[in-house]
């Protein structure tokens, strides 16, 4: 009878882990910043039908990094969820609080008990009434959870990008001056200058009427920048 | 291969879950409840040269008693359609709630929206979903108006109880003042009609249908209570302010005090 190798709980995780964050970090980074009237997110993506930064109800936005068919995944997991306590309840009852912690319980199980860990980091953010009722929580891999404030960083050098954000932060910035830190860390890990055609960027406004998701196309890309 | 890619139909996450959630207390058989719950009343839609006006008395009646007064039966569906109502209330009202989510949710996960022909016939689909109360006699028979943005034009599309879907090429009216309201537009309407014309022309029609069926409502100055009228053009639905329906509910009857 073949026996299978014994292997220690804690080498397992760790190789989960590396194999996780491997994939992750080839993968192009996200940024999001929070600015005057909502929060801004801004993608290293050249395409421009494949999404990182998408609606899921009307205050709550995603954002993801790593493999494609795995966020996806989860995006649309979201949606549902997002839109079933919405038609069950009411709109204002769906929270990213809510939904992170719908991510974090499938990530972690996904971890513990598939064949591989999915290569997935994302954000969850909503937008509130006031800049300080602004919410971001980040997910990892694995299932943990962070509640971030003013800027988060995923993929490719994360914690590069994290400490640029950080030199040029500040609470209550403009749209504008928000897009050109943004892009301009991006581009300093990319190594030439993205132009419009490479971002993808979305905001969650919070003057918009329901729904506060707005993508900003190439055209209004060139203007703020 | 039916699990093949995402489902993007909110409708049929929610018939997944069973029966209870898209079905009234007396759903499955059984005779229809001897008092009647509030019914909804008069909706009329005519395109004009942006789009399509569509506007709703605001009366509910219960049997003979009336049940609501300031009662909406315009809603938009998404940022470039409305749907009108008349029936029972209360399965009008959920079937509205499900088809906006339906157009929310295919838009989110399909990262665009439906055409416009598409949505008309999932809204089809969804009152076909809803035959066993329909065999109760609770029935609802919207009414929808959209801007299709391909054909750049507005359309109008009218349904039967059972979820039959026809397209209208100038006007239509649904509810118990229909036919009323059906002849008052056919006086008035005409192809290329402007905005202004339009909306009184459905004011009129509304006004007309009150003068001859009880169950719906006519404006009423002394509560200030209007028609709710919503127009849907290119830019996307906008509902038209009180104080102008009320001017052009006045222009309706200046002209007849005109004419007698």
């Amino acid at each position: 009878m073949a026996m299978p190798f014994y292997v220690a709980p804690e080498q397992m995780m760790k190789d989960r882990s590396d194999y996780a964050r491997k994939g992750i970090a080839r993968g192009k980074p996200v940024v999001a910043l929070e600015y005057a009237d909502g929060i801004l997110f801004i993608a290293d993506n050249p395409s421009t039908h494949l999404y990182k930064i998408s609606e899921i109800y009307d205050r709550i936005a995603f954002a993801a990094v790593g493999k494609y068919s795995e966020f996806e995944n989860l995006r649309i997991a979201g949606v549902r969820l997002a839109d079933m306590r919405g038609y069950s309840y009411g709109r204002e009852d769906v929270t990213a609080k809510s939904l992170a912690n719908a991510y974090s319980q499938g990530l972690a199980t996904i971890f513990t008990q598939e064949m591989k860990p999915y290569e997935v980091e994302i954000l969850v953010a909503q937008v509130g009434e006031r800049p300080e009722d602004n919410e971001m929580f980040h997910i990892l891999y694995d299932g943990s959870v962070t509640d971030e404030d003013g800027f988060v960083a995923m993929a490719g050098e994360a914690e590069v990008l994290a400490e640029g954000l950080k030199g040029g932060y500040r609470p209550g910035m403009s749209l504008a001056d928000a897009l050109k830190l943004g892009v301009d860390v991006l581009s300093s890990q990319n190594g030439e200058r993205l132009d419009a055609s490479r971002i993808e960027a979305a905001v969650l406004d919070r003057t918009r009427r329901r729904r506060k998701f707005r993508r900003l196309d190439d055209q209004e890309l060139n203007k703020l920048l | 291969m039916t699990d093949f890619g995402a489902n993007p139909s909110f409708f049929d996450l929610v018939r997944g879950m069973g029966p209870e959630p898209l079905r009234g207390p007396a759903a499955g058989g059984g005779e229809p409840p001897a008092q009647l719950p509030p019914h909804g009343t008069t909706v009329v839609a005519l395109r004009f040269d942006g789009g399509v006006v569509m506007a709703g008395d605001r009366r509910a009646v219960e049997g003979f008693a009336i049940a609501d007064e300031r009662m909406e039966k315009v809603f938009p569906a998404d940022e470039h359609s409305v749907v009108g109502i008349a029936g029972v209330a209360s399965q009008a009202i959920e079937l509205v709630r499900l088809f906006q989510t339906e157009l929310e949710h295919y838009e989110k996960v399909e990262g665009e929206t439906l055409s416009l022909e598409g949505k008309a016939n999932r809204l089809a689909q969804m009152i076909r979903g809803s035959m066993p109360l329909v065999m109760q006699g609770l029935v609802v028979v919207p009414i929808y108006g959209g801007f299709d943005t391909r054909r750049d034009e507005g359309r109008i599309f009218r349904y039967d109880a059972i979820g039959g879907r026809y397209e209208e090429a100038d006007y239509n009216a649904t509810g118990s003042g229909a036919r009323d309201a059906k002849a008052s537009l056919k006086k008035r309407w005409r192809a290329g009609i402007a905005r202004q014309d339009a909306i009184e022309a459905a004011v009129e029609s509304l006004l007309d249908a009150s003068e001859a069926d009880t169950a719906t409502g006519g404006p009423d100055p002394v509560r200030g209570i209007y028609p709710s009228v919503h127009l849907v053009t290119a830019e996307g639905v906008d509902e038209v302010p009180a104080e102008e329906i009320r001017l052009a509910f006045e222009a309706v009857v200046a002209r007849r005090e005109d004419s007698s």
